[in-house]
């Protein structure tokens, strides 16, 4: 199997294990799991250098999950790479785990507790600076939503950035278009959204956010310009990968029934069969 | 006569953010000023029909709570009445500044309804409790802090604010809580503590959802011949201390029972008034110092002792002791 065909049938196991969990548990953001999946798929399994066996290694790749809601699919991955013992994963959200409904660093791979929208930007940013200071060559990677494009904090990181010229500070932006009330349009328009980012001095890349191959070849040549942070816009489906959650601005914290439950993971099998 | 339900009749599926949205939508159809602010939390505050059926009188701003505060002050500031309703723990933390200055140090008049309040959310962790805004509001001069005990507390609040010219943080629940009251038909004032119960030995105050826990532990204390007082302090500033004093002079020994941590909230202010005029032992019950353990409401509660077994035990332990 080459490269291109494990990640996407990574990505639909991931999405099989994410939704079993929201389901088991009774609670979950369900929708924006779902449509970042493929992001986090090709960092963890292609770019970022991290390693399980040794979390708190000084030249790992930083990621910072800044819509620390959609924990789901991180959790799922982090599991399968073997940062903690996968059976773990039945105890999300239950009394006294540590695997809550959003990043919490006292599991092994997590770097921040995020869960308050607006702070991954500028964590990020520091950990960036830090890194130029100690003359190392790790990356740092954060993930925002669209919605929480409206907080203020994200714009004074996105500024702080470009002043201090951090070409080892990826963002990615999952532009699903939806946030809990409805479209992000309606709620607080983001566009001209690229061209916001641009003005902010940072180099502006667009990609389909579900296309593992164009999310490769994306995050393989990022960063790509010397003295620029990088923003990518990914393009996503919120919902993606079950056809009735697709683009449906409840299933950001709905969870399925036992009826939906059972025909998402028909669908998706049936996603996994063609990508045999 | 206060109209308490000294014993819980379970069932009630109404949460408080439920009834403050209708008694909302009832009072802005008569008042064009009456406006509610939001922060894609519509829905968490129930307020989506209140945006289908007055679309001219909710102002969203997206995911973005110190423009939220600010703009409300500014709607204050000319002439209108704004009801900001957005998570407790983000309004209380990411807005505070702008309850500081904007809101509270410029006096306009605007309230703050901070939503799922508490441990309310549960498994989501440290980021989603508020459990430190009752310390952080109640230290702001010019704003009043105020928790009703359930839904029909919740409403006559809001009908008293709608009246009340004066910056409000008034923190609810995200789920139903069992009635404390049996109905409206009793006597709200901003700033007067309810004896729910009269008692002798000694005396229990709470406030918001805790006042059951209250209530349900006076009847248990009851049955080991302890008489037991409970006061519904559903407004933490302007304290009522004038009740608290009787309860201290009447009863020699209270408890505290608050969906909050142990420093800086309703135990606190307890303390800061009998410490000062009539020193009689005082037992906070809150959450310690350390970020909520993981669970539902209910566990959590049970966990750290905000439960009828535990009151009832220190209760004992105190009478015991006279
Ligand atoms: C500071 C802050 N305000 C509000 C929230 C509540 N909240 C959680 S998710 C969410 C919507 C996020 O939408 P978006 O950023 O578009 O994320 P996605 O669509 O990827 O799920 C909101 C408002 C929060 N977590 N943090
Ligand atoms: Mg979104």
């Amino acid at each position: 199997m080459n490269k291109i065909e494990f990640l996407k049938r990574k990505a639909t196991e991931i999405r099989m294990e994410l939704l079993t969990m929201i389901y088991e548990a009774g609670t979950g953001h369900t929708g924006g799991s779902l449509s970042n999946t493929d992001i986090l798929t090709v960092l963890y399994y292609h770019i970022m250098n991290a390693d399980p066996n040794n979390p708190k290694w000084e030249d790992r790749d930083r990621y910072v999950q800044s819509k620390g809601h959609a924990v789901e699919s991180y959790w799922a991955i982090l599991a399968d790479k073997g940062f903690f013992p996968k059976e773990e994963l039945k105890t999300f959200s239950q009394f006294n785990t540590r695997l809550i409904g959003h990043p919490n660093n006292k599991v092994p791979g997590v770097e921040m507790n995020t869960g308050a929208l607006g702070h991954g930007l500028p964590i990020s940013v520091g950990m960036a600076l830090a890194a130029k200071m100690d003359g190392k060559s790790y990356r740092v990677y954060t993930l925002m939503g669209d919605g929480e494009q409206a907080e203020g904090s994200v714009w004074e990181g996105a500024m702080a950035a470009a002043h201090y010229k951090l070409d080892n500070l990826v963002a990615i932006i999952d532009r699903n278009g939806l946030q809990i009330t409805g479209t992000t349009e309606d709620v607080m328009s983001l566009e001209p959204f690229g061209a916001k980012w641009s003005a902010f001095g940072w180099e502006v890349v667009e990609v389909d956010g579900n296309d593992i191959e164009q999310l490769v070849t994306v995050l393989e040549n990022t960063p790509n310009v010397a003295g620029k942070p990088t923003l990518i816009v990914a393009n996503t489906v919120k919902g993606k990968g079950i056809s009735f959650a697709e683009n449906v601005a409840k299933w950001h914290h709905h969870v399925p029934s036992k009826e939906e439950y059972q025909l998402a993971m028909e669908e998706l099998s049936k996603q996994l069969e063609v990508q045999q | 006569m206060t109209n308490a339900m000294l014993k819980s009749a379970k069932g009630n599926k109404i949460a408080n953010r439920q009834a403050i949205s209708e008694v909302l939508l009832e009072l802005a159809k008569e008042n064009k000023d009456i406006l509610v602010v939001t922060s894609d939390s519509r829905g968490s505050a129930s307020l989506v029909e209140f945006g289908k059926q007055l679309p001219s009188q909710i102002v969203e701003v997206g995911i973005a709570e110190q423009n939220l505060v600010g703009v409300a002050s500014g709607l204050a500031a000319s002439g209108k009445k704004p009801f900001v309703a957005s998570p407790a723990c983000f309004l209380s933390m990411r807005s505070i500044e702008q309850i500081k200055v904007d809101v509270a140090y410029s006096n306009t008049n605007v309230k703050l309804i901070g939503i799922s309040g508490g441990v309310s959310y549960g498994a989501l962790g440290m980021s989603h409790h508020s459990l430190q805004d009752l310390a952080v509001t109640r230290a702001i001069p010019g704003l009043d802090v105020m928790m009703p005990a359930d839904r029909h507390e919740a409403k006559k609040m809001i009908e008293a604010l709608v009246e009340y010219d004066r910056p409000v943080y008034l923190r609810i629940g995200r789920n139903p809580v069992e009635d404390s009251y049996a109905s409206e038909n009793y006597e709200f004032h901003i700033g007067k503590a309810v004896t729910m119960k009269e008692g002798t030995d000694i005396t229990i105050i709470a406030s918001g959802e805790t006042v059951r826990i209250a209530l349900d532990s006076a009847v248990a204390l009851q049955q080991e011949g302890i008489d037991c007082r409970v006061i519904n302090m559903h407004t933490i500033k302007p304290l009522d201390k004038e009740s608290i004093l009787k309860a201290a002079e009447e009863t020699g020994r209270i408890i505290t029972i608050e969906e909050h941590s142990i420093y800086g909230g309703l135990g606190s202010a307890v303390a800061e008034v009998v410490s000062q005029s009539n020193p009689v032992p005082v037992r906070i019950l809150g959450l310690p110092d350390e970020p909520a353990i993981a669970g539902k409401t209910a566990e959590v509660f049970e966990y750290y002792g905000l439960s009828i077994d535990n009151v009832r035990k220190i209760a004992i332990q105190m009478v015991g002791g006279r």
